[in-house]
């Protein structure tokens, strides 16, 4: 499931944000986070679900600290929801599932 | 029409140690949790009070291990946000979005949130605001936070908050911390913490994030101004009852009232944890609640 989220780092990040013809969510998370750890499955399923309209990113702030800086990002996990190269919404913190599809639907 | 025995609100500790117990009885059981299972532990650090655990054990490893247990004992867990109780008739009713759920029992365990002052969440939540140490510390190397309580949790997360931040000052309302002794001493021993007694929190600035925090002696009514870029707020808790809407009894800061077998005014209704009225909030005393309801649950279900 976990090959439905595509790894970015610091280089790609931009990359991906013009070359996407797709919506796109970007999963802030670390190692030594819990609650990173624990939406970790949430949003696996969320990724399978969806993954063929939106597509679906995670960065791991500890090896890529220029992206989240770049995204005002000082919480995790922070999730971050693109609509044409543009930010639309933001979610810190760990929501219920029902919530991050309402999001997800938003920018489909 | 299908009905469970057994209804449980809330995978927290308290949750979790219902279903595992109420499972291995062999009751119906059902636990509904509206986002990931483990609750507040999952944003504690480092948990060393809870027994059994000699070298401490992370919350997430925990709250992961309890899970383990009660599914493997055949709990079933079910993702979804409860709306609304309704408690008039024998049989319960739990109300989600889409559907009603039936049972015979419910306990409620939906725990509790931190309590929000109101100096600023809505524009900096997530830039410079944090509940959560464990989550956020590290964006904070080498920076400034101010970090306000004196509790328990205040006390714990301001000392791990040390290993980034350079400066930490810790404000309190009181001229004393409430936090247990041995935190109290490891907090005082450090060079990077200053405590600000008798003083509030009562506002903060920023252009992206948070970068000063405004001061209030309320001895001497002096306000003043850090320069910082955190602000983490550790002033208490609120009970997670926006869904119960008066159908049971609380205590005036809305915590359920229950009896010695956490039992509510409502037969066959119990609630458990940090939701319930109780002296403690603890993990340790959480998951002794869980198994008290689960087995009141049981004779209850049993009696019918």
């Amino acid at each position: 499931m976990a090959e439905n989220i595509i790894d970015l780092t610091d280089e790609d990040f931009d990359e991906l944000l013009k070359t996407s013809d797709k919506p796109i969510m970007v999963d802030f998370w670390a190692p030594w986070c819990g609650p990173c750890k624990a939406i970790g499955p949430t949003l696996e399923a969320l990724a399978s679900e969806f993954g063929d309209q939106v597509t679906f990113a995670k960065v791991n702030v500890d090896d890529n600290p220029i992206s989240p800086s770049k995204h005002n990002v000082q919480a995790i996990p922070t999730l971050i929801f693109l609509k044409d190269g543009a930010v639309v919404n933001q979610i810190t913190g760990m929501v219920a599932k029902e919530k991050l599809e309402e999001a997800i639907k938003s920018i489909l | 029409m299908s009905e469970y025995d057994l209804v449980i609100i809330g995978a927290g500790p308290a949750g979790l140690t219902a279903g595992l117990y109420a499972a291995r009885a062999r009751m119906n059981v059902l636990l509904i949790e509206k986002a990931v299972p483990g609750g507040q532990i999952l944003v504690t650090d480092w948990i060393e009070n809870y027994p059994g655990f000699p070298e401490g054990i992370s919350g997430f490893d925990l709250a992961e291990k309890i899970k383990e247990q009660a599914l493997a004992l055949g709990l079933t867990i079910e993702t979804a946000e409860v709306q609304g109780l309704d408690l008039s008739g024998k049989i319960k009713k739990v109300i989600l979005k889409n559907k009603h759920i039936k049972a015979k029992s419910l306990i409620i365990a939906s725990g509790a949130s931190p309590r929000k002052p109101g100096v600023g969440e809505d524009r900096f939540m997530g830039k410079g605001i944090s509940f959560c140490a464990t989550c956020d510390g590290p964006f904070f190397r080498d920076k400034v936070v101010v970090a306000v309580g004196g509790g328990d949790t205040a006390v714990q997360e301001s000392i791990f908050l040390t290993r980034f931040a350079k400066k930490v000052y810790l404000v309190h309302r009181r001229d004393e911390l409430r936090a247990t002794k041995i935190l109290q001493e490891r907090a005082f021993s450090n060079d990077k913490i200053e405590f600000l007694w008798d003083s509030v929190v009562t506002g903060m600035d920023g252009v992206y994030g948070v970068e000063k925090v405004n001061i209030k002696n309320l001895k001497t009514g002096k306000a003043s101004e850090i320069e910082a870029n955190g602000c983490f707020l550790w002033i208490g808790i609120l009970p997670n009852t926006e869904f119960i809407k008066g159908d049971v009894k609380t205590d005036e800061g809305g915590f359920i009232l229950v009896d010695n077998r956490m039992q509510t005014n409502v037969p066959g209704v119990f609630a458990v944890g940090d939701v319930r009225d109780t002296p403690l909030r603890q993990i340790a005393t959480a998951v002794g609640d869980g198994a008290v309801a689960a087995v009141s649950a049981e004779h209850y279900v049993e009696s019918l």
